[in-house]
């Protein structure tokens, strides 16, 4: 099955009384996924996925719980390593590299490939040394040179003004939303080329949801962001492209535009139009 | 596409950086050390007391010989005192526990749990020596004032169980060494009944309560049945505790190598026996080796209890 | 009222459920009442036991006791080199064993998830947590006392050490547990190595509870005197150096309470006194601590 969204109508379409983002020529792909196998154990979680990820836009997967396609964002950065028992077979290629070569250097790969997770993550320490935390794995800055980059990455976060007197205060008193702006700004200090997102504004209030969807918009234009998202509504404001995934394998994958008004398989018209799921 | 994954196995993390596997690798060194104290432990104990073994052979465990100038020595006083000092222990503090834990979970108003749960607790933070001293300068002169006197005079007489109950009252003994005993392992045992006692779901209480069942019936219907085998390990723990104490026992027990009936008469206890006898041996004599000899048996029975008792107690606790 | 509660075979019938009822209620008041008892029974021993420590402790408290070191007889001593010895042992024995206790808590934690190794590592751990203290002098005796030729402060320190050792393992372990998989993951995602990430990440969000599990450890090891019997011995002569035999306040207390000199029994009092509080003092606090990190 190819699934990878070559053409595209330029077409605005509505969905549920919102707009969604107008369809668009995809980029070429940042990560292109082939045939990719997932195992937890016996049990195969991801079926034969082909999917192209293009650079510098959002790419949105939906799906009810279960689907595999929060399975699929771990594979993307390896975080199934830390789980013994838990594997991948296929192709993930980034640039002339698969991401699932087992020689690959994990920390590098992870460094090109940031990750934002459904909850807030602070780590236990000031805002200041959470950025710079993961900046120092990987870089060697000066004084100054490390204050610019905290104070870039949290503008470009959209939280700067809210914690620019207060850096060097504890990360864990700041908002639900607050910290998981942080954790976003944590993400893009390290300069990934790659930002996934697990479910980022499930535990946030509808205000700081809208904040962080904001960001997204404005972050695409340097970063490929991939959203897994239980939010139809989300996955059309925010992503370029939709992959719809039901029990372990990808239905469909097109702009979205198109997935939400007229999707090619009756699945994804059953799941987007909340007749399952 | 299964075949291939079965032919190439989860693959080994390769170049991970190298701090990753030094710390690993010490991680899993400690892990190792510790398996190898408790070895070197066994051991050590063993090869110690090879050479009294070597001598007394399998009737070391049933002599009751303790003779430094003939340098004839026997396990089975110390033996029988420290079983049956701690199994009293036991016969005391198990209803004490079990009622502290009970007032705990279910009686006690909300805002004195947590200050009578760390006086309990506290209990078992005051260091062994403390409870000697407490024993020898408080319990003993009740003991012998009141207790022994009191009972020697009123049960003494009674046939069949008469005999646990006669002899000179000097406050010191069996009994008095095991409720010392039994005051030490009641924090262990309380707080491990109410811990598992806490494990109960709401739920089943709430449905028995629904039933019209008596605070005490939820308790014995549904709490005790829950948690048995718990309230067994924890039990078992507060045995283990008891088998090894050293210093509250060596004020108390009257320090004698006889195997008395009555529970007023004094006794020993491997640890006491150890503690005291201790120092008075030559390095490399029969004696020390006896006395080594001695703590083995007393490791191989508490390794057992304790094993036992964690057995019991892991998966519950284990959330 | 029905017609059915006047035959007499119902009237009988209410009256036996009535006095079964009355039966269930007061068993469990007695019950209840047997609880409160068991509970007042367990206050008292605390209370007698600290009660027993302020009277014969606090009039034997003095300066001298801890400016002067221990004396013969009726030359007015102290306590001063028991407590510099106890406190060299504890101090020295938690920092041997404390490193030890907290890698063999990180195996456990994040290294050996399920593995037979691991679930040994944790058994024998659980094993020599609750083991007889007096056992592990023994042990130190045969290793460190016996083939060097002596009695030693270090040979003390170790055997305290070896207890330290599964004290913090516990501590260490569950604490580490405690932190949500989340945090892990996203330490790891921004690209670091696993052990940067129990270092800088897991052990501070943790530490805390660390923190308690060391301090419970001390304040175990500070009153132990079984152990130190046949180690460190115990020294009335002022000495600081860890190869000869050093004092301790439990092994004194040990001493000169069952001496016949009626000095030596007051300064054991003093010395009792002084343990019993110092050592509660440290558990609370370590309580206090953990009640913060959760």
């Amino acid at each position: 099955m190819s699934a990878t969204a070559t053409s595209s109508q330029a077409q605005s379409a509505s969905f549920g009384g919102l707009q969604a983002r107008a369809g668009s020529v995809m980029n070429p792909a940042r990560i292109a996924i082939r045939n990719l196998d997932f195992f937890y154990g016996d049990h195969r979680a991801l079926k034969g996925i082909n999917l192209d990820l293009p650079d510098r836009q959002v790419t949105g997967m939906i799906g009810p719980s279960g689907c595999g396609k929060s399975t699929l964002l771990r594979v993307l950065n390896r975080m199934y390593d830390l789980y013994p028992g838990q594997r991948a077979t296929g192709e993930v290629m980034m640039d002339d590299a698969n991401i699932i070569d087992p020689k690959l250097d994990l920390n590098a790969l992870r460094a090109r490939v940031g990750m934002v997770f459904q909850k807030p993550t602070p780590f236990p320490m000031s805002i200041f040394d959470n950025i710079a935390f993961g900046v120092k794995l990987h870089e060697k800055l000066s004084k100054s040179a490390m204050e610019e980059r905290v104070e870039w990455s949290l503008t470009r976060a959209a939280l700067w003004g809210e914690v620019k007197d207060r850096l060097h205060s504890s990360a864990m008193g700041l908002s639900g939303g607050q910290q998981q702006r942080l954790c976003i700004a944590r993400t893009i200090a390290v300069r990934p080329e790659v930002i996934l997102l697990d479910e980022p504004t499930s535990a946030l209030d509808p205000i700081s949801t809208l904040k962080i969807e904001e960001l997204i918009d404005e972050l695409k234009h340097d970063f490929s962001i991939v959203i897994v998202t239980h939010n139809m509504q989300q996955a059309a404001r925010c992503a370029d492209q939709v992959a719809f995934f039901y029990l372990g394998e990808m239905v469909e994958c097109a702009p979205a535009g198109q997935i939400f008004t007229a999707p090619k398989q009756k699945r994804t018209q059953e799941y987007v139009t909340g007749r399952f799921g | 596409m299964q075949q291939a994954v079965a032919a190439n196995p989860r693959p080994s993390r390769a170049r991970s950086s190298p701090g990753d596997a030094i710390f690993a690798a010490l991680a899993k060194a400690s892990g190792l050390l510790v398996l190898l104290l408790l070895g070197a432990i066994i051991v050590v104990l063993f090869l110690g007391g090879m050479k009294a073994f070597r001598a007394f052979g399998p009737g070391f465990l049933i002599s009751d010989d303790w003779d430094p100038v003939q340098e004839v020595y026997g396990a089975a006083v110390p033996i029988f005192g420290t079983v049956v000092t701690a199994v009293l222990a036991l016969a005391i503090a198990v209803p004490l526990a079990f009622g502290i834990a009970f007032y705990l979970t279910e009686l006690a108003p909300t805002w004195f749990r947590r200050p009578v749960s760390t006086a309990i607790e506290l209990l078992a933070a005051v260091p062994s020596i403390i409870y000697g001293m407490w024993g020898f300068f408080v319990v003993v002169p009740i003991m012998a004032e009141y207790v022994q006197p009191t009972v020697i005079d009123n049960l003494g007489d009674l046939p069949l169980i008469g005999f646990l109950f006669q002899g000179p009252p000097f406050g010191t003994g069996i009994l008095t060494a095991a409720l010392i005993l039994a005051v030490m392992v009641i924090p262990f045992i309380a707080a491990t009944m109410r811990d598992v006692f806490e494990t109960v779901p709401a739920v089943f209480k709430e449905s028995a309560y629904g039933l019209g069942c008596t605070t005490w019936e939820v308790m014995r219907s549904i709490v005790i049945p829950y948690t048995r085998v718990s309230v067994v390990g924890g039990i078992m723990l507060g045995l283990g505790r008891a088998l090894g104490e050293t210093m509250a026992v060596t004020f108390v027990i009257g320090n004698t190598n006889r195997i008395t009936s009555s529970l007023f008469g004094p006794g020993n206890t491997i640890a006491s026996l150890v503690a005291l006898e201790f120092p008075e041996s030559q390095a490399g004599s029969l004696k020390l080796s006896s006395l080594l000899a001695l703590g083995f048996i007393l490791f191989v029975i508490s390794f057992i209890v304790l094993a036992i008792s964690r057995m019991l107690l892991r998966p519950r606790l284990k959330t | 009222m029905s017609a059915t509660t006047f035959s007499p075979g119902a009237a009988r019938e209410a009256n036996a459920s009535r006095a079964l009822g009355r039966r269930r209620y007061r068993t469990n008041a007695i019950v209840k009442v047997l609880c409160v008892l068991a509970t007042i029974i367990g206050l008292a021993f605390l209370a007698s036991i600290l009660f027993t420590l302020l009277w014969r402790g606090v009039g034997g408290l003095a300066l001298s006791v801890f400016t002067t070191s221990t004396l013969p007889p009726g030359s007015h001593g102290g306590l001063l080199n028991a407590i510099i010895g106890s406190l060299i042992q504890t101090l020295l024995g938690a920092a041997i064993g404390t490193p030890i206790g907290l890698m063999v808590g990180t195996y456990l934690a994040e290294y050996a998830q399920g593995s037979a190794v691991g679930n040994a590592v944790r058994f024998v751990s659980d094993i020599l947590l609750s083991a007889p203290s007096i056992l592990i002098g023994l042990f130190v005796y045969q290793l460190a006392v016996s083939p060097f030729g002596g009695f030693s402060g270090i040979a003390g320190c170790l055997a305290l050490a070896v207890i330290v050792i599964p004290i913090v393992v516990r501590t260490t372990e569950d604490m580490l547990r405690l932190i949500p998989s989340t945090l892990r993951e996203a330490v790891i995602g921004l690209g670091a190595p696993k052990w940067k990430m129990i270092v800088l990440i897991c052990y501070r969000a943790a530490k805390q509870g660390i923190a308690t599990g060391i301090l419970l450890a001390v304040a175990r090891i500070a009153g132990e005197t079984a152990p130190l019997l046949f180690t460190s011995l115990g020294n009335l002569n002022w000495s600081l150096s860890l190869d000869k035999p050093m004092a301790s306040l439990p092994v004194t207390i040990y001493q000169y309470a069952g001496s016949a000199f009626e000095d030596w029994v007051q300064l054991a009092w003093v010395g009792a006194l002084l343990i019993t509080f110092g050592v509660l003092a440290i558990n609370i606090a370590a309580r206090l601590l953990l009640r913060r990190a959760k």
